[in-house]
C-alpha cells in the first residue's frame, strides 16, 4: 500500500511540475509586459514631477496622488476639489454604465434572434457581427464622425425630411462618446450573449408559455435568470474597456468631453506630470475592480435569493 | 366511469399540418379527426415520426394547424397561444425549471394565473403529497432523481387543474423498474384528478396497459381508434395488427360475407368465419390477421385450419412459440403456453397442423 501511495505522490508531483513548465511562458509573458509595468506605474505616482515630463528619481511626494481630486487654486494657493477631474471621473463612470445598459438593450433581441436561427444560419449571423473588428478602430470611430457630425448624414437627413431645420450638435458632446461607445462595443456584448442563449433549453420556453406565463413573464422569470452569466460577461467586458476608452472620446469628444483615458494621456503628454497620469490610471484600475466587485456581489446575491 | 354518454373533451376535426413549404413541405398529419372524452385516458400510440406528438403539441398551442379546428369542450382553442389554453404539458425531457426549487416549479403555474398567495400555498403542498414529494419541496431540480423529476413536472402541470392533461412520451427516459411504477401511478393520477389524460408514446404495452382507448397513428394518420382489446384482437390494418403484438398474416379468398363477418377459404380448402369492419367490403382476396396465442396446434388432417411442417421451436419461460411452415409457402407462428403437465413435445420436421380458434380471425381493410 505504502508503494502504491508513494507512487501516486510521486506522479501527482509529476504532473504538478509539468503544470507549471506549461503555464511559464504564460507566465513570463504577463509577469513582464503586465505586473512589471505595474508596480513601475505605482513607484512614478509617489514620486515628484520632472520638469520636461518624467519624474524626479528617488524624490518621495504625494503630490501626484493629492491631484487626482485636489486642486491648488493658482491665486490664494488653497487647497480645493479639482472640478475638472470630478467631471471627468464621473462622465467616465456614467458613461460606461449607460453604454452597458445601451448595448444589453441592443444586444439582447440581437443576441436571440441569432440564437434562434436554425444552426445552419446561425454561423453566419455571429461572422455578421464579427464585421466591425476587421477595420481599425479609429476608422470606424471617425466613420461615426461622418454619420453624426452637423454636415453628416443623419444632419442632411433630419433636414431634407424637415423634421428640423438646423443641425443638431451631436459632435463633441457626451451623446457622441455613448454613440461612439455602444456602436464599438456592441459585438462585446452580443458575442457572450449569445454563447449563453444558445445554451437555454427552449423547451423552457415553451413550458412557461404552457404554464400560462406571457411573453413578458417568461422572459423575466424563466429566460433571464437562466441567461445571467452572458449577461453578466457581456456587461463586464462592455463596461471596462469604456470606462479606459480613449480613441472615441478623443475624435468625438473633440477637446470638450475627455473620459479618464484622456485625462491619462494629457498628463503624460503635455501635462508632463507622469506622477499624476500614474496615479489617476492607478485609481482606474481601483474603480474597475470596485465595479466588478459590486457586480459579482449582486449577481451572487440574487442568485442565492432564488432558492 | 366508461359506459356513461359522455362529452367531448378534445375534438379534433380535420386538422392538417404542414412543416415548411414549397418543394420541402413536410405533411406532419394529413386531416386528422378524434374525438377526446371527458375523464378518458387517450393514448396517441404510433412510431417515431408518425405525427403523434405534432398532434399534442398542436393541442397544446406550441404549433397551429394549416388547417382544421381543435375544439376543447366545443370553443375553438387552435388560434389561441398555449398560455391562454386550460390544457398543461407534461414534457418529455420535463423541461424543470432549473434556477427554481421543486415547490417554485410546482407553483410557477398558479403564480401567472395570478391565485392568491394562500391558495396557491395550499394548492402546491397538495400537489407535493399528490406525488409523495413533500420532503423535497426546497431542492433544486438538479438535486432529485429522474424519478423525481418525472414527478415535479407532473405536479407541476397538475397544479393549475387543466381541463386537459397532455404528456409527451414522459416515462421513455425512465427504467424499466421506474416505468412499471410511473404507469401505475399515472392511472391513479387520473383516476384522482378526473382530469382528462392525453397520452403520447411508442411503447404499445404501455398504451395497452395505461389507456382507456387508443388511436393507432402511422403517416400523419389515425389509422384506428378504439379500446386496448378493440386494437389488439380487432386490428383494422395490417399496420395496426404489426405495430401492436405479433400476428399472423393469411391470404384467403372471400366465399360469402353476411353483414360483419364473412366466410373466407384458406389455401388449405379450409372455411373459415372472420369478423370485419363495418362498411369496407372485401374484395375478393383479402389479409386475414390472426394472434399467435389465438390458434392451436393439433395433429395434421382435414380437421386442422391450416398444414405444414414444423419449422421452428422457441421456448421462452411461459410459452413456446412453434414456427409452421405452411404448405402454401408461409409461416404461421403459434404461441402456447407452457404447463407443467406439457404434452407431447413437437420437434423441427414433424408435420403438424394449425386450428384457428372461431373468432380468432379478423379481416384486414384492405
Amino acid at each position: 500500500m505504502a508503494s502504491a501511495s508513494e507512487t501516486a505522490r510521486a506522479a501527482d508531483a509529476k504532473d504538478r511540475r509539468s503544470r507549471w513548465l506549461l503555464s511559464a511562458p504564460a507566465l513570463l509573458i504577463i509577469f513582464v509586459a503586465a505586473v512589471g509595468p505595474l508596480f513601475v506605474m505605482f513607484a512614478y505616482s509617489f514620486m515628484e514631477k520632472g520638469d520636461y515630463g518624467d519624474v524626479k528619481f528617488g524624490i518621495f511626494s504625494l503630490d501626484g496622488w493629492s491631484s487626482v481630486l485636489l486642486a491648488r487654486d493658482i491665486f490664494d494657493d488653497t487647497l480645493g476639489f479639482a472640478d475638472a477631474h470630478l467631471t471627468i471621473f464621473w462622465r467616465s463612470i456614467s458613461l460606461s454604465f449607460y453604454t452597458t445598459l445601451l448595448t444589453l438593450f441592443f444586444g439582447f433581441p440581437t443576441a436571440y434572434f441569432i440564437a434562434t436561427r436554425p444552426a445552419t444560419s446561425r454561423e453566419i449571423w455571429v461572422f455578421l457581427v464579427t464585421i466591425p473588428f476587421w477595420t481599425n478602430l479609429l476608422i470606424r470611430t471617425f466613420a461615426m464622425q461622418q454619420v453624426i457630425r452637423n454636415e453628416g448624414l443623419v444632419n442632411t437627413a433630419l433636414i431634407s425630411v424637415g423634421i428640423i431645420d438646423r443641425p443638431l450638435q451631436i459632435m463633441n458632446t457626451d451623446v457622441a462618446i455613448l454613440l461612439g461607445m455602444t456602436y464599438v462595443y456592441l459585438p462585446l456584448m452580443v458575442l457572450p450573449l449569445y454563447a449563453s442563449i444558445e445554451k437555454l433549453d427552449f423547451k423552457l420556453v415553451e413550458a412557461g408559455y404552457d404554464l400560462y406565463a406571457s411573453r413578458w413573464q417568461v422572459l423575466r422569470r424563466i429566460v433571464i435568470p437562466l441567461v445571467k452569466p452572458g449577461i453578466v460577461a457581456g456587461s463586464i467586458l462592455v463596461f471596462i474597456p469604456s470606462l479606459g476608452a480613449y480613441v472615441i472620446p478623443r475624435v468625438l469628444g473633440g477637446g470638450k468631453s475627455m473620459m479618464l483615458g484622456n485625462l491619462i494621456e494629457l498628463q503624460f503628454g503635455a501635462g508632463r506630470n507622469w506622477p499624476l497620469g500614474a496615479a489617476i490610471s492607478i485609481t482606474l484600475m481601483a474603480l474597475v475592480m470596485i465595479a466588478l466587485l459590486i457586480y459579482v456581489r449582486n449577481v451572487s446575491r440574487t442568485e442565492s435569493g432564488h432558492g | 366511469m366508461p359506459d356513461q354518454p359522455q362529452r367531448d373533451a378534445i375534438d379534433v376535426r380535420g386538422v392538417r399540418k404542414v412543416f415548411g413549404a414549397g418543394d420541402y413541405a413536410v405533411t406532419a398529419l394529413d386531416t386528422v379527426s378524434v374525438s377526446i372524452r371527458e375523464n378518458e385516458f387517450f393514448t396517441l400510440l404510433g412510431p417515431s415520426g408518425c405525427g403523434k406528438t405534432t398532434l399534442l403539441r398542436l393541442i397544446a398551442g406550441f404549433e397551429y394547424p394549416s388547417e382544421g379546428e381543435i375544439l376543447l369542450y366545443g370553443q375553438d382553442i387552435a388560434g389561441l397561444p398555449p398560455h391562454k389554453r386550460p390544457v398543461n404539458t407534461v414534457f418529455q425531457s420535463y423541461a424543470l425549471f432549473p434556477h427554481m426549487t421543486v415547490a417554485e416549479n410546482i407553483s410557477f403555474g398558479l403564480e401567472m394565473l395570478n391565485r392568491p398567495k394562500d391558495e396557491i400555498k395550499t394548492r402546491v403542498s397538495e400537489m407535493l403529497s399528490l406525488v409523495r414529494m413533500e420532503e423535497l419541496a426546497n431542492r433544486r431540480t438538479s438535486q432529485i432523481s429522474g424519478g423525481q423529476q418525472q414527478r415535479v413536472a407532473l405536479a407541476r402541470a397538475l397544479a393549475p387543474q387543466p381541463k386537459v392533461l397532455l404528456l409527451d412520451e414522459p416515462l421513455s427516459a425512465l427504467d424499466y423498474k421506474l416505468r412499471k411504477g410511473m404507469q401505475i401511478e399515472l392511472k391513479r393520477l387520473q383516476h384522482e384528478t378526473g382530469i382528462t389524460f392525453i397520452f403520447v408514446t411508442h411503447d404499445q404495452e404501455e398504451a395497452l396497459t395505461m389507456s382507456d382507448r387508443i388511436a393507432v397513428m402511422s403517416a400523419g394518420k389515425i389509422l384506428q381508434v378504439g379500446s386496448p382489446r378493440d386494437i389488439y384482437d380487432r386490428p383494422a390494418e395490417r399496420f395496426v395488427a404489426d405495430f401492436i403484438g405479433e400476428s399472423n398474416f393469411i391470404e384467403a379468398d372471400v366465399v360469402g360475407v353476411d353483414h360483419d363477418r364473412a366466410t373466407m377459404r384458406l389455401s388449405s380448402g379450409a372455411e373459415i368465419s372472420a369478423a370485419m369492419a363495418k362498411g369496407s367490403p372485401p374484395s375478393a382476396r383479402a389479409t386475414l390477421v390472426v394472434r399467435p396465442e389465438h390458434a392451436r396446434i393439433v395433429p395434421e388432417g382435414a380437421a386442422a385450419s391450416l398444414n405444414g411442417t414444423v419449422e421452428n421451436v422457441v421456448y421462452l419461460g411461459t410459452d413456446t412459440h412453434f414456427h409452421i411452415k405452411i404448405d402454401d409457402g408461409s409461416t404461421f407462428v403459434v404461441r402456447q403456453q407452457n404447463s407443467a403437465d406439457a404434452g407431447p413435445s413437437l420437434s423441427p420436421g414433424l408435420r403438424a397442423g394449425v386450428l384457428i380458434s372461431s373468432d380468432a380471425a379478423q379481416l384486414l381493410r384492405s
